[in-house]
């Protein structure tokens, strides 16, 4: 006897394994769109959520420059406000672009009319700011105008986008009014989110001489805004404590909301999590479908499984052979399943503004679970197949 | 002539309750050349002597040799191995795979034993050839008659060209003169010193053979050699 061992190469295995779904093309088609539906939903939720982040880094990245100064405590503390140089000096720093400042207005609270009870702040803050504010931040105003050298003299009140909403107003007409500390302001306008400074869109945005004259406020800026050159933001963040107020510089907080941001962004989120285990799920029941097929396969097929242990397949031929077909089936899924996905991603991509990310990463673990479910659905059926006997099977054939 | 295949003192009993006794105490030698019918009563174990003396199924006594070698004690792909090399199957039910065409369904003949595909394919076609379907290559079952099938079915199970080639009930689906034709084709078989055995219980057609083995309840009852091809026995 022949001492060298036969073996099924891999190129007939797949050629029939191939051969067995193309006779059964739609009941394929079929069941492999389970696998194709939880791998599209895995691969598309993580493309989307790679694209958005992708968009958002790179909107990060052109304003990486802005720096926040805040008035901090002291080594006993005690709060320490920034003195009323701070602005001036700061602006004095060669890279620094632009400085603007904010005054936190204590104590006051902003109400839709005199009517509605003092407690009911809704969370919204009085700031006092500076017409140069807006461009400062790259915020934009939704509706009406912001502050001006003008209209900072008068109980005049610009919205932050959040503040405008708990307040219910939505335009802005010549009479829209809100009562600020005993008196109405008019609002002159709402502003678009700002996200770097998600504090603003809390606010009640008043200018510095009304606020002086009407509100109380001494003067004392509380927070700084400034852009340096995108360069420079480090040399500039280790003088500027110093610069702002020399004589008590550790009571000085410099933060740069861009970083924090993008390290926001680059963690996940728990819907993320949630849409990846609805897909995975979709995925189980697709390889379970892909199980019952084979099955079902294995039952009507016993002739051709009698017939190749006739021709001289051993039981790990047969196995191996509805092994193969489970395997193409699943990763025709997890193939369709990677492209759907992929064109989701493009389409919400395309669709929202964003530059199109497809991490390969999940590209990967989507052909990889598709192959695990496919061996996971094709082990019971092979072994089924392979433990009949021949002889049984022919007979029942 | 040499022995190809000897079937000694062989039993088949199926569990169960009561435990059906299939074949009792069995022997057979099958030489090259030979032309042996296999006939007998529905439920007389002609098939299952078959199916034991093809290594599709394993006796519950005695012992099967195949080229001097005890088939008992080997392994399953040992056994495969040995159908793949030296064993060919044709079936009352031809057991064509529908969506193959012609070339295909025999080439399969030649799957198991680690032929590459472009020589099963030549052999295929050199088989087809043979057995006169030349010129239905890329016919698939459904495009033939019932004769054809058969003989493709013939062309597989000799591509390989075995030591022995079962047949079971090989014209239980066909018509007269389509059977004859394809009994005619089994017969020719052992003229390239192939062993040919065939389960029938068409007088007619174990006619055909040189040797009559008549079963009953699982027993032989009679084995009478007519004529062997070469040399008197």
């Amino acid at each position: 006897m022949n001492a060298v061992r036969p073996r099924l190469r891999a190129a007939d295995l797949i050629g029939g394994g191939l051969l067995g779904l193309r006779a059964r093309r739609l009941r394929a088609a079929l069941s492999a769109l389970g696998i194709a539906i939880g791998i599209a939903a895995g691969v598309a939720v993580l493309g989307i959520s790679a694209s958005s982040k992708a968009n958002l880094l790179s909107q990060l990245g052109a304003e990486a420059n802005l720096l926040t100064v805040s008035a901090g405590g002291g080594v006993d503390g005690s709060p320490v406000p920034l003195p009323l140089t701070a602005q001036p000096m700061i602006a004095m720093i060669p890279p620094v672009e632009s400085v603007t400042a904010v005054g936190y207005v204590p104590g006051v609270s902003v109400r839709r009319t005199s009517m509605v009870p003092a407690i009911d702040t809704g969370g919204i803050s009085v700031l006092a700011a500076q017409p140069g504010l807006l461009g400062t931040l790259g915020g934009t105003v939704s509706h009406g105008t912001f502050l001006n050298a003008a209209t900072a003299r008068y109980p005049a009140v610009v919205l932050g986008a959040v503040a405008a909403k708990t307040l219910g107003i939505d335009r802005v007409t010549p009479d829209t009014q809100v009562y600020l500390d005993g008196q109405y302001f008019t609002v002159i306008g709402i502003l678009s989110p700002v996200p770097l400074a998600p504090e603003i869109d809390e606010a009640a945005l008043v200018g510095f001489p009304v606020a002086s004259r009407l509100l109380g406020l001494a003067g004392h800026p509380t927070e700084l805004y400034l852009r340096s050159l995108p360069d420079q933001v480090q040399a500039v963040t280790s003088v500027l404590p110093f610069t702002a107020n020399p004589a008590q510089p550790e009571g000085v907080r410099v933060s740069t909301p861009s970083s924090i941001l993008a390290a926001r962004a680059r963690a996940g989120t728990a819907l993320t999590g949630l849409f990846l285990g609805l897909g995975g799920i979709a995925a189980a029941v697709g390889a379970i479908g892909i199980a019952n097929i084979m099955v079902i396969s294995v039952l009507e097929r016993r002739g051709e499984i009698g017939l190749r242990r006739a021709l001289g397949a051993a039981r790990w031929h047969v196995a191996a052979q509805f092994l193969t077909e489970a395997l193409l089936l699943s990763v025709l899924g997890g193939v369709i399943g990677v492209l759907l996905g992929a064109a989701a991603t493009a389409g919400y991509a395309v669709s929202a503004g964003q530059p199109v990310v497809l991490p390969t990463a999940a590209v990967a673990v989507g052909l990889s679970i598709a192959l695990g479910a496919g061996a996971l659905a094709g082990a019971y059926p092979a072994l089924k197949a392979a433990r009949l006997p021949p002889a049984e099977a022919l007979r029942s054939a | 002539m040499t022995e190809l295949l000897t079937v000694t003192g062989v039993g088949k009993t199926y569990p169960g309750a009561p435990p059906v006794r299939a074949l009792a105490d069995v022997t057979l030698t099958l030489r090259s050349g030979e032309r042996t019918a296999i006939v007998g009563p529905s439920g007389s174990g002609k098939t299952t002597l078959l199916h034991v003396a093809g290594t599709l199924e394993r006796p519950t006594a005695g012992s099967v040799r195949i080229g001097g070698e005890e088939v008992s004690g080997l392994s399953d792909a040992a056994v495969s191995r040995l159908r793949a090399r030296r064993l060919g199957f044709v079936f009352q039910q031809f057991h064509l795979l529908d969506h193959l065409d012609a070339v295909q369904n025999v080439a399969l003949g030649l799957l198991y034993d680690g032929t590459p595909a472009g020589r099963r394919r030549a052999a295929a076609i050199a088989a087809l050839d043979r057995v006169g379907l030349g010129g239905r290559l890329g016919h698939r079952p459904a495009q033939l008659s019932g004769g054809e099938r058969q003989r493709v079915a013939i062309a597989r199970a000799v591509v390989g060209r075995p030591d022995v080639v079962f047949a079971d009930e090989p014209t239980g689906n066909l018509d007269s003169a389509a059977g004859a034709d394809v009994v005619a084709l089994l017969a020719g078989l052992a003229d390239d010193g192939t062993a040919v055995v065939m389960v029938t219980h068409d007088q007619a057609v174990a006619a055909a053979m040189d040797r009559q083995v008549l079963m009953r309840d699982g027993r032989i009852v009679s084995d009478d050699l007519v004529v062997g091809p070469g040399a008197p026995r």
